[in-house]
């Protein structure tokens, strides 16, 4: 018989240490030795991250995903959309954390059959049947230690036996008859920073990945509207399928119908070059002498453009070159380490005070006889700074519509260093 | 507690235990078995011994029990066929269940287990939940239509299920319709032939409603099946574009790349002058960009199709060159492919952001990714112009640095930017050789050495370094050794004095010491030459060579369009048609982007316009005339006449020629009736004629029947430039009722070439090869081999447009190489056409007077060629 596989046929799940720790098949079973394809991938790319996501096998495709230390390896035979698969599989991922708290090896192994159940009611034939996570918690409760309990002195069951409302109605994503007795609405404006900044302290590339993450709690059918003060910032949006895009299109208002706890309400993209500030600078000096096996490593780091706020939670990382023995610094604030095996450097500044800026400086001791590094490290910094959009979005007012109780609402601002890396 | 308990093994042997358990009592006892029959499952170990044991735990009101249940019997059901008959009632039960939900988890299993015997009992209960009052139901039947077709495709079709199924194309619930939709779609997947989505306007406007209501996943499903669809205009094309275009702003990647792929191939059709193009290429760029900012799995695939759109069509991300710079903790598959968009995107506004750039990346750590950004300063160099100075200079650097990879590969692009801008950079060859002894990779030592041999008159001491590579001249890798050959007897054209004992060591070396018979080969070939005539060996080794080519990555055109059609499948992660690479993918099916049907072409005809085939002229000469048409049917076809004085109104050419000529211009020949052939044509016509104007119905029909009809020139169809050597030339000719195609091949390549094989497209008229490709020996360079591959019209049909545009793929033991070239009608006239002459008369009157044109054919000799003439003007007519 010839086996014809529309989509993911069998899935894998790989830990850091090449064990197979679960397998689902959705058709046929298909022998673990298909691994060893991925294995051998892995085994080139040396670091983790590096295993590329798509990997042909004579006669199957392995498409892989890595989040928190585990491999979603599925297995595909025919032609198919990989980032169908690919996003399917975070899907699965984001499921796990969403039911156990964390999508770890040991949280999947102590709820193997709820793990189990899910991925045999997230695809059928290989087509996606619920994926959203309000659907999926109508048909199989998440595990709560309360529950267990119970389910263990009732004989009752975790799985629903009732069609979930929202499966097939127009608004898949809300459940009908949603009661609280608090009703509550909060928004998280948060913005990333991804930047490139090159030796000179210039920028070569900056822009903002902003996200609105809500959390509402309201009975009912609430329908929600949403707007900005400046919505004109917004040109490269995407949204929840919650979202009303006929609205935005004309009115530039977002109204919806929200589902019910924790989602993203929308992503958007901020690049034109001069509305993204750059809140920190760096001043560097890291040079290595060839004759004396040594270095010298000299790192100050500023506020600049910050409106006003404080810069917290700053962190450098540096990927120092493999001739690298030891460092020998002192730091004037936070504290640093550095790992011989891996030769990262890791310096927790903590708060930046612009009376008093950190540095970090000190030697460098390379392996003696080695030759000078060519290359020189990029410098990651992460940082924090609360109650700002650094794009300078602000939320208007928030309507709802359709329920008459009176909402609590919220909007928290806050901005974080992406991919900010500084060249020297 | 967890899980993980289940896991916990006893002495007595585990599957002893869970038989003992499973058949208790006690439901709690039954349930918590089989969940440690699943938790084993779970790690591959196999439990299917306990197959009975579990089947009989089925029949319960316990919803989860039995859905564990049903997980083990999809698991294991094959393995056990006589089994899971035992299954088969509780099925059928379960589907009458008043929960909706049992209904369909019932439906659903029973299609996913694979078992003859089981499939039978399934059709009943399946075509009620077809039917079922509860969408849920609905929507599971419907891919468990697809499920039973992978099983039994013949059941399903006699079941009648394939027209249950695209009635709920039309359901009302937008999760039924997304659903059916895959499922169809599933399904003619593996019957390429057969009409199952027959896509019509209503058909579309029903799904473009259910895009905007059912799930991600329903979307994707919707988008990539209105992919599959051809709009009758631009009008329409535009308005699906327009209801489209929403869906760039989903948060889901695929839906983005679905809908990406749409407007991609969509777009083909509109007319650039309208200003919706213009917006809709706006629109595209965000989406992309966005892409990039998702996960790095994510932007892999994304990168790999913007490498495909930007090819195609480079303006929509022209101004994005930044969101591709590579960050440092980037994955290496990321910056790679990043690093060749960015190449794709330079252009003389941005160069030197990106050269900064690339100098940048040239210091990182990662080898393969250094290597890359180097080949990319010079690919730069050889793109945009003005940057070769710089880019120059740039590689200088780099190779001051002394890092070893650095320096091979920087002297590796270097001899390309030598081939691109000659008598430039020269100045840098004292530079490059002072590395000389550094360099330890084949390609690097080749190229260095070519670099001495084809400036050897500029480098003092070229003998000097050519000799010291000699020495260990059979450690070299063969590319090494012909280029050191090569390089050698350059050398001795150029300073012939002192170099005479050195091209003599080499020529032995590379003719008596080597068993390599292509090193051989050369050897003798350079010996023979220098020794004959050393004036034509001058001539012949230091010709002046071709400029190389802009960029020498591109995506073959055809292939380009093909691999548009593909975006956001496999087959545009790796870049080739998925007939090439997909195991066991059923039935070829290749898509072609649309024609742009729009009024107002573009000034720039679209890149699709088939490759080196003018699109033929309008036959400016058409010998028609209605009144002279009129006398010779006046005639009453008497005796031979002397027909009115006739002779083509410009050339004198002679009656052959004008059948020849007129004939294959009428019907829209392949371009070449410029030049008539002398050779075939009298053959051709000369027998029929000479009996007049009595046989002037027979004539026309004669040209084709008995000495085959009219056959043009070979002409080039696949230059041998495009195709890694290989030159295909040929045309169409018609003997006595078939058809075939005369192909000559030649190899003009450096190596021997076999495994042919040739591939159509579907076209207008169903042209397809009635026989393999037999080419008997393999083809040895500079041979070439004549063919004629019989033709029949059997195969599927595609209107073309041109109506007689044909793209061939011609396949070798080297790579596949597409052309597309134009047939002459003519050769698909049937014999038998003969038309009475009432017949005749009366469809001449048909048509309208607008349509004629009338000229008058003067000096005609009169004898039987004048005949010919005559003929010819009718035949041309009728056919008109």
């Amino acid at each position: 018989m010839c086996f014809q596989q529309k989509m993911i046929h069998s899935l894998f799940l790989i830990n850091c240490s090449g064990d197979i720790f679960l397998e689902k098949h959705w058709k046929s079973v298909v022998s673990q030795s298909v691994c060893d394809y991925f294995f051998e991938a892995q085994e080139k790319a040396i670091d983790v991250e590096n295993v590329p996501p798509v990997i042909s096998t004579p006669h199957h495709y392995l498409i892989s995903i890595y989040r928190d230390k585990i491999f979603f390896v599925s297995v595909i035979q025919t032609e198919v959309p990989p980032l169908f698969v690919i996003e399917f599989l975070h899907r699965v991922a984001d499921t796990f954390q969403d039911y156990f708290g964390e999508c770890s090896e040991t949280a999947i192994k102590d709820n193997v059959v709820i793990v189990y159940e899910l991925l045999e009611e997230m695809l059928d034939n290989g087509f996606p049947l619920a994926t959203e996570s309000n659907i999926l918690k109508e048909l199989i409760k998440p595990p709560t230690i309360l529950r267990s309990v119970v389910n263990s002195i009732t004989g009752s069951s975790n799985v629903g036996d009732t069609l979930p409302t929202g499966q097939l109605s127009n608004i898949p994503w809300r459940r009908a008859g949603v009661k609280y007795t608090n009703n509550e609405a909060y928004f998280d404006v948060i913005e990333e920073i991804d930047a490139i900044i090159d030796k000179s302290g210039s920028t070569v590339f900056a822009e903002i990945q902003g996200v609105i993450d809500s959390c509402i709690k309201l009975s009912g059918m609430p329908d929600l509207s949403l707007s900005f003060m400046n919505p004109r910032l917004l040109d490269d949006v995407s949204f929840h399928p919650c979202i009303r895009f006929k609205r935005w299109e004309s009115e530039r208002v977002l109204s919806f119908i929200p589902p019910d706890g924790n989602f993203r309400l929308i992503s958007y993209r901020v690049s034109s070059q001069n509305l993204v500030a750059i809140p920190v600078y760096v001043k560097h000096m890291i040079s290595f002498k060839e004759n004396t096996s040594s270095g010298r490593f000299d790192v100050t780091i500023g506020p600049k453009q910050n409106m006003g706020k404080t810069v917290e939670g700053v962190v450098m990382t540096v990927h120092m070159p493999k001739a690298v023995l030891n460092m020998n610094l002192t730091a004037t604030q936070g504290s640093y380490t550095f790992d011989p095996v891996t030769k990262v450097l890791t310096w927790d500044v903590g708060k930046i005070t612009p009376q008093k800026l950190p540095n970090l400086k000190g030697m460098v001791n390379l392996q003696s006889g080695a030759p000078k590094p060519e290359e020189n490290p990029s410098l990651n910094i992460q940082f924090k700074i609360q109650q700002l959009a650094i794009s300078g979005l602000k939320v208007n007012r928030l309507d709802m519509y359709g329920e008459k109780y009176k909402p609590f609402k919220g909007v928290k601002y806050i901005t974080k260093a992406g991919k900010f890396q500084v060249r020297t | 507690m967890t899980d993980s308990k289940y896991f916990t093994t006893t002495k007595k042997g585990e599957i002893f235990e869970l038989k003992a358990e499973l058949n208790s009592d006690k439901k709690e006892k039954k349930k918590e078995a089989v969940k440690k029959v699943i938790a084993s499952m779970t790690v591959g170990k196999d439990v299917s011994a306990l197959f009975p044991d579990v089947v009989n735990c089925m029949q319960t009101d316990n919803l989860e029990l039995k859905k564990l249940v049903y997980l083990y019997l999809m698991n294991y059901a094959k393995s056990q066929p006589d089994m899971a008959i035992m299954a088969v009632n509780t099925f059928v039960k379960d589907c009458e269940d008043p929960n909706p939900l049992i209904r369909a988890l019932a439906v659903r299993t029973m299609g996913c287990i694979r078992v003859d015997k089981i499939t039978e009992y399934l059709c009943e209960p399946l075509r009620k939940c077809l039917k079922d009052e509860d969408p849920y139901v609905r929507k599971t039947a419907a891919v468990c239509v697809a499920k039973l077709h992978d099983i039994n495709a013949q059941l399903v079709e006699d079941q009648g299920f394939l027209d249950t199924l695209k009635d709920l194309i039309s359901d009302s619930n937008p999760m039924v319709v997304a659903n059916a939709v895959a499922a169809l779609s599933e399904i003619a997947e593996s019957h390429p032939s057969s009409n199952l989505l027959d896509l019509n306007p209503q058909s579309i406007n029903k799904l473009l409603t259910a895009l905007n209501e059912c799930t991600e996943w329903g979307q994707i499903f919707i988008l990539d099946c209105l992919a599959n669809y051809m709009p009758k205009d631009d009008r329409e094309a535009q308005s699906i574009c327009e209801r489209v275009t929403p869906r760039l702003s989903h948060a889901n990647s695929a839906v983005v790349l679905s809908a990406v792929k749409v407007l991609m191939k969509f777009m083909e059709m509109l007319s650039k002058d309208l200003d919706y193009y213009g917006t809709l290429l706006k629109k595209l760029a965000p989406p992309l960009v966005t892409l990039l900012s998702a996960e790095p799995e994510l932007q892999y695939v994304a990168l790999r199709n913007i490498n495909l759109i930007v090819q195609k069509r480079p303006e929509i991300l022209k101004h994005e060159m930044k969101v591709f710079f590579v960050k440092y903790n980037d994955p290496i598959y990321v910056k790679l492919e990043k690093l060749d968009i960015m190449i794709r995107l330079a252009s003389q506004a941005n160069i030197a952001q990106v050269l900064a750039e690339l100098k940048e990346y040239a210091t990182e750590v990662d080898v393969d990714f250094v290597r890359k950004a180097v080949r990319a300063i010079g690919r730069c160099a050889i793109k945009v112009e003005q940057s070769a100075e710089r880019c120059v200079s740039t590689l200088l650097d780099l190779i001051q640095t002394k890092v070893n990879y650095v320096v091979q590969e920087a002297i590796v692009v270097i001899k390309d930017i030598f081939r691109k801008y000659p008598n430039k950079y020269e100045s840098v060859i004292a530079t490059l050789c002072e590395n000389l002894d550094s360099l330890d990779e084949p390609e690097a030592r080749a190229a260095m050495i070519w670099i001495v041999g084809e400036y050897a008159e500029r480098i003092d001491n070229a003998d000097e370094l050519l000799e010291s590579f000699l020495e260990g001249f059979h450690d070299e890798s063969t590319q090494v050794q012909l280029q050191l050959l090569t390089a050698i007897v350059k050398l001795f054209l150029k300073k012939p004095t002192e170099t005479q004992e050195l091209v003599q060591q080499v020529l032995s070396l590379a003719t008596q010491d080597s068993d390599n018979p292509d090193l051989r080969d050369r050897g003798y070939i350079y010996w023979r030459l220098l020794s004959t005539d050393p004036v034509a060996a001058k001539e012949v080794v230091l010709a002046e060579k071709p400029l190389i080519s802009e960029e020498t990555d591109l995506i073959e055109p055809t292939l380009l369009d093909e691999l548009i059609c593909y975006i956001g499948t496999l087959a545009s992660v790796y870049h080739k048609p998925p007939s090439a690479f997909v195991e066991g993918s059923r039935g070829v099916l290749h898509k072609g982007l649309p024609p742009r049907t729009g009024s107002i072409e573009g000034p720039e005809s679209p890149d699709t316009a088939p490759s080196g085939e003018p699109a033929a002229d309008q036959p400016s000469v058409i010998p028609t005339q209605g009144d002279l048409l009129g006398d010779l049917l006046n005639l009453d076809l008497g005796p031979p006449v002397t027909g009115p004085p006739m002779a083509t109104s410009t050339v004198p050419m002679g009656a052959v020629d004008l059948l020849g000529g007129g004939l294959d211009s009428l019907i829209g020949g392949s371009g070449s009736f410029t030049a008539a052939p002398s050779s075939t044509a009298p053959t051709n016509v000369g027998a029929p004629l000479g009996s007049g104007l009595g046989d002037l119905f027979d004539l026309t029909a004669g040209v084709g029947t008995l000495s085959g009809s009219y056959v043009a020139p070979k002409t080039v169809w696949l230059p041998a430039m495009k195709a890694k050597g290989l030159e295909i030339s040929g045309t169409f000719s018609r003997q006595v009722g078939s058809i075939s195609m005369d192909l000559v091949l030649t190899n003009k390549a450096l190596q021997v070439m076999s495994d042919f094989a040739i591939q159509f497209n579907r076209n207008s008229f169903g042209l397809a090869p009635a026989a393999p490709l037999q080419v008997h020996a393999p083809l040895a360079p500079n041979q070439s081999v004549e063919i004629s591959l019989p033709l029949n019209t059997v195969g599927s049909v595609m209107k073309m447009d041109p109506l007689n545009n044909l793209q061939v793929a011609v396949k070798n033991n080297i790579d596949v190489f597409y052309f597309s070239t134009l047939y002459p009608l003519h050769i698909l006239f049937v014999e038998d056409g003969k038309m009475e002459r009432q017949m005749f008369l009366a469809t001449w009157k048909d048509i309208p007077n607008e349509n004629e044109t009338q000229f008058q054919i003067k000096d005609c000799s009169l004898n039987a060629g004048g005949d010919g003439h005559s003929s010819t003007a009718l035949g041309s007519c009728a056919s008109a």
